[in-house]
């Protein structure tokens, strides 16, 4: 048993934080949230680190490292809210892409920024049933429906697009300059991560999974990208935490910096201990998810849950301490704050992840205590 | 990262686990069981421990010139997972273990060591702590027992609270304020008292849970020997810091464990208790709140593998590790609480045959009042968080 940082993961995580310190500090992404979003072509720049292709084998163009890499750069671009489409390109899609090649090559460059459309109106992941068919209409055969929180979408060039086919569900790879096709932005509250609808009317796509193999590749995705998420929330919270923090070691009142009350000292040590808390379960969920190990979906939903939890407190208790500048929009504190209220609504808030644990627990048959 | 059992701990494990199911007595302290008490109980715990040691648990990271097993760090803590799930008996002197024991090997002369150890490890001799005071609870560094020098003894004076295992013990360590005069954290020495030494009288303290688990020490002029002095005279406040090292470290392990335990059982009351005819396991409140236990118990899991595995590449426990008492608590309470809901209005009944196992979660959820207070209260390491690792400016 070793959960300690291995030295590829420390350099892995040092060479991201002085990227992104670099190229994405808060006041750039604050001016493209609040603009026309994150540029398409700045993706090519971020490929180039090998970060698209971080967890692609070597023969594809990839780096060859695993799903907990992907997590420790997960945290370091939840800590500087990086505006681009890491989640869907790489976590939420790319693993879906592996019968086809040539995609997982044009995406590991950086020429193809994918995502995956999987959810219905009511952003619910289903388990068989999604919100787009896959058959006839008007004698044309195609992918028929709309998919809705379709993350990065209007960056996106290709979409992974789950659908009901005649033969039951499976996962179609659809390029996104059809004129079957046609989009619309979802204008969301954290505007470094967009939504959009997407609707299909006879959409060619070509067949990556059908049947089981689709639904066991769809879990699989899932619980990566909850995993992902853990990490990117531990990211937000742990500067929101440092923001908080130096603001109570310089801010004075009444003749004292104000760390030094305890009210205000107690509860960034509080937040701390739910930050360690969650960072745990990602060293957890990470190894589990990237072992595909038998414990890696309630790890994965044990992560989410407590990390996005812990990143919307802190950063509520970060805007707290900092006072009235911590609730202007010029503070940068209220980006952080709406991206983990982000991660927290996508894929299941906290109680809807852990009624998945509870029925783990609970229903199971016969009365054997449940250890793991 | 690695979240698997290397093959030479896999082997120790399996070693333990079958040791424990061929030796461990069943049914040990569970509700309804006999309990074995008083004397009876102390004799069969310290044959336990001699058993367990001679079978190679006990002392796994001690030297092996002191008895020790010179076994790596990672056994320990296998050890201690092991023996708390399969609800074996513990060691009989777990002060001594943990506590006692590390602090002599640090600071001990070659002497104490030779004296001390081994009688630790085999349960001949059992230890108990001296350190709170009716007047040094959070700020153990205002105590006032009195340890005078008189030629080749301290001559101890004063009164001790919060000790456990006290009326078995043979021996106490404890922290005594040997020179008035000193700033108040240099002024302190650190002692081995012989608990059956003339002038040293033992009250139990009765707990809010009706039971007497920890005891009040009165020490009137009791002479206690210079070479029983751990570290050098006047420096008494730092050995105290490595036992209460200690005392985290081995706790964190163990009470994670317990929580294990008692969520197990807290699963098992849900399932078979029925409420307003269904079962307490289908309410959607208790759903959630188990799920949320279940969660925070394995955070603490993985931090105290995280704070282990720091330990074992640098030498030094990682800063999270710190975190794990004060969420325990929190958990604990939280948990016990919830049994207390579940049970209904059988959570008024202390005992007997109509109360939920004898009342047991009625005792349990008492007894956690007192987590978030003994070992360090939760305000206390909230602020040494605040102060050691997040570097916020001093609240005094």
């Amino acid at each position: 048993m070793d959960l300690s940082e291995t030295a590829e993961e420390s350099m892995l995580r040092e060479q991201a934080r002085e990227f992104l310190r670099a190229r994405y500090p808060i006041q750039r992404v604050a001016s493209i949230a609040d603009g026309a979003g994150f540029d398409r072509h700045a993706w090519q720049e971020v490929a180039a680190l090998g970060w698209a292709g971080i967890s692609a084998p070597e023969d594809a163009g990839g780096a060859g490292l695993g799903f907990v890499e992907e997590c420790v750069l997960g945290e370091e671009l939840g800590r500087a809210l990086f505006p681009g489409p890491f989640l869907t390109t790489v976590v939420l899609t790319l693993p879906a892409l592996t019968g086809a090649p040539d995609l997982v090559k044009e995406v590991v460059a950086g020429e193809t920024v994918a995502t995956l459309a999987w959810l219905g109106p009511s952003g619910e992941p289903g388990a068989t049933r999604f919100p787009i068919g896959a058959g006839l209409a008007q004698d044309r055969p195609g992918l028929y429906g709309s998919a809705w929180f379709v993350p990065d979408l209007a960056l996106a060039d290709l979409a992974v697009v789950a659908a009901e086919g005649p033969a039951g569900p499976g996962l179609w790879a659809v390029r996104l300059d059809q004129d079957t096709i046609s989009r619309q932005d979802l204008p969301t509250v954290d505007t470094t991560r967009r939504l959009g609808a997407l609707f299909l009317e006879g959409a060619l796509g070509r067949a990556l999974a059908q049947g089981s193999d689709a639904e066991r590749l769809l879990e699989h995705l899932r619980d990566r990208a909850l995993a992902f998420l853990a990490a990117e929330a531990v990211g937000v919270a742990s500067r929101a935490l440092e923001m908080a923090v130096e603001h109570a070691r310089t801010r004075e009142q009444f003749g004292r910096p104000i760390g030094a009350f305890q009210a205000v000292s107690q509860s960034l040590a509080d937040a701390y201990a739910e930050i360690e808390s969650a960072r745990s379960l990602v060293r957890w969920a990470a190894a589990s998810v990237a072992a595909r190990a038998p414990e890696s979906a309630r790890a994965a939903a044990a992560a989410k849950a407590l990390a996005s939890e812990a990143a919307v407190r802190t950063c509520e208790r970060s805007i707290q301490v900092h006072g009235g500048i911590g609730f202007t929009w010029e503070h940068p504190l209220h980006r952080y704050y709406k991206r983990a209220q982000w991660i927290q609504a996508f894929l299941g808030w906290p109680a809807e992840l852990r009624a998945r644990i509870a029925a783990s627990l609970l229903d199971g048959p016969g009365d054997e205590n449940e250890r793991v | 990262m690695d979240l698997r059992d290397s093959p030479d701990e896999a082997a120790f494990r399996a070693r333990l686990r079958e040791w424990l199911a061929a030796n461990a007595p069943a049914h040990w302290d569970q509700p309804g069981a006999e309990r074995l008490e008083g004397a009876e109980r102390l004799a069969f715990l310290r044959e336990w421990s001699a058993r367990l040691y001679a079978a190679g648990f006990v002392g796994l990271t001690w030297p092996s010139e002191y008895g020790g097993y010179d076994a790596p760090l990672s056994h320990h803590l296998i050890f201690l997972e092991e023996m708390g799930r399969s609800g074996a008996p513990e060691h009989v002197t777990p002060i001594g273990l943990g506590m006692a024991g590390p602090t002599i090997l640090s600071h001990g002369t070659e002497a104490q060591k030779a004296r001390y150890l081994r009688p630790i490890l085999t349960g001949e001799e059992i230890w108990c702590q001296g350190f709170s005071e009716p007047e040094a609870g959070s700020d153990l560094a205002s105590l006032r027992t009195r340890a005078e020098l008189d030629g080749d003894h301290y001559v101890v004076t004063g009164q001790k609270v919060w000790s456990s295992f006290t009326h078995e013990a043979d021996f106490c360590i404890l922290l005594a304020r040997s020179d008035p005069a000193a700033p108040r954290h240099s002024g302190l020495t650190y002692l081995i008292v012989p608990m059956r030494a003339p002038g040293v009288e033992v009250r139990p303290l009765r707990q809010i849970t009706g039971d007497a688990e920890f005891n009040e020490i009165f020490l009137d002029g009791v002479r206690v020997p210079v070479e029983n002095v751990i570290g050098r005279p006047g420096e008494g406040w730092n050995v105290a810091i490595t036992t209460l090292m200690y005392e985290r470290a081995n706790l964190a392990v163990m009470l994670t464990v317990r929580l294990e335990i008692a969520l197990s059982r807290l699963v098992d009351l849900a399932r078979t208790t029925r409420r307003r005819g269904r079962r307490a396991a289908d309410d959607p409140l208790v759903r959630d709140r188990i799920a949320e236990l279940w969660t925070v118990l394995q955070a603490l899991r993985f931090t105290n593998y995280r704070a282990l595995s720091t330990l074992m590449s640098t030498g030094m426990p990682g800063p999270e590790g710190s975190i794990v008492k004060l969420v325990w608590a929190d958990a604990n309470q939280r948990l016990t609480k919830l049994a207390l809901e579940i049970e209904g209005p059988s959570a008024m009944l202390s005992g007997g045959e109509h109360a939920v196992q004898d009342g047991l979660w009625q005792r349990l959820q008492l007894r956690s009042r007192g987590n978030s207070i003994e070992g360090g209260t939760s305000e206390i390491l909230r602020q040494i968080v605040a102060e050691r690792i997040l570097a916020l400016p001093r609240s005094r």
